[in-house]
């Protein structure tokens, strides 16, 4: 029970952090990604403070694994450099460029009630499905 | 020659965002032995049954966190779209294709991935950004933006 409220919380400070920072709105991250145009580096403050907060702490816990709620540490295990990490990660962001929605910022959205977001992600969970036909 | 676009830049605000971010992620990880990915949290909600209460309510908080923004705050959340449906959609089969091959996004790689060092994440970060730093330079030369 505890768990499942610290991840519904641990959602909503997500969710409030991408909305303090405008990461919901895409306009403010297509102009982070405008390097040649007029650039807004606000992004930078963004991912910088998210992984100054998270880095020293994940250090910390993974070696105190008994503060871990959860049985067991699960971290992902894959440290190759393959075909499918460049070719997905660059096809990721051609898509974000585009649009200048990921994921996060996407799903939050939806509280907005803009229709543009429900397309942007009907579009997101169809291309989860087709990635299942593409062989690498 | 890079200009600073200084009306829209927000760092203060960013950066705190970028801490509650973090604080997210710290959470997530001490409750469930797991990084946040939202990517992965998605697709596994839709296709996998382990886990699926889990990441049905981190996904719902995803979505109550700027309502309970409105909620306290007078401001209005911006929000501008300037794309066509079809780029959107197109941009949208392009982000699930893209996150489920490559394993992340910008949260599973850029923030979870990177905090832990991992050399995979900061690769798949570099490219991602410089693919969509490509496109958007590539749609405001053929006019698209």
């Amino acid at each position: 029970m505890l768990q499942k409220l610290l991840v519904l919380i641990s959602g909503i400070i997500f969710g409030l952090g991408l909305t303090i920072s405008s990461m919901t709105n895409p306009d403010k991250v297509l102009s982070f990604l405008d390097v040649f145009g007029s650039w807004d580096p606000s992004l930078i403050f963004v991912m910088g403070g998210a992984i100054l907060f998270t880095s020293p702490l994940l250090f910390f816990l993974k070696k105190n694994d008994n503060l871990i709620l959860a049985n067991e540490i699960n971290l992902p295990k894959k440290n190759s450099i393959d075909k499918s990490l460049i070719i997905g990660s660059l096809l990721f962001g051609v898509g974000w460029g585009a649009v200048g929605f990921c994921p996060g910022p996407a799903i939050s959205s939806i509280a907005l009630l803009n229709p543009y977001s429900l397309i942007f992600i009907l579009s997101l969970i169809a291309g989860f499905y087709l990635s299942n036909i593409i062989k690498l | 020659m890079i200009k600073i676009d200084l009306i829209n830049f927000t760092p203060l605000s960013s950066f705190i965002g970028g801490l509650l971010i973090g604080l997210a992620v710290i959470i997530f990880f001490i409750s469930t032995g797991r990084l946040v990915g939202v990517s992965g949290i998605a697709n596994n909600l839709l296709t996998r049954s382990s886990n699926r209460l889990i990441n049905a309510l981190f996904v719902l908080g995803l979505i109550l966190g700027p309502l309970i923004f409105m909620f306290f705050s007078k401001n209005p959340i911006p929000f501008i779209v300037t794309n066509s449906i079809p780029i959107i959609i197109i941009g949208g089969l392009l982000v699930g294709i893209g996150t489920k091959i490559g394993s992340g996004c910008t949260s599973g790689h850029g923030v979870s991935g990177i905090s832990r060092l991992s050399i995979r994440s900061i690769i798949a970060t570099m490219l991602f950004i410089c693919s969509a730093i490509i496109t958007v330079l590539l749609f405001s030369y053929v006019g698209l933006n």
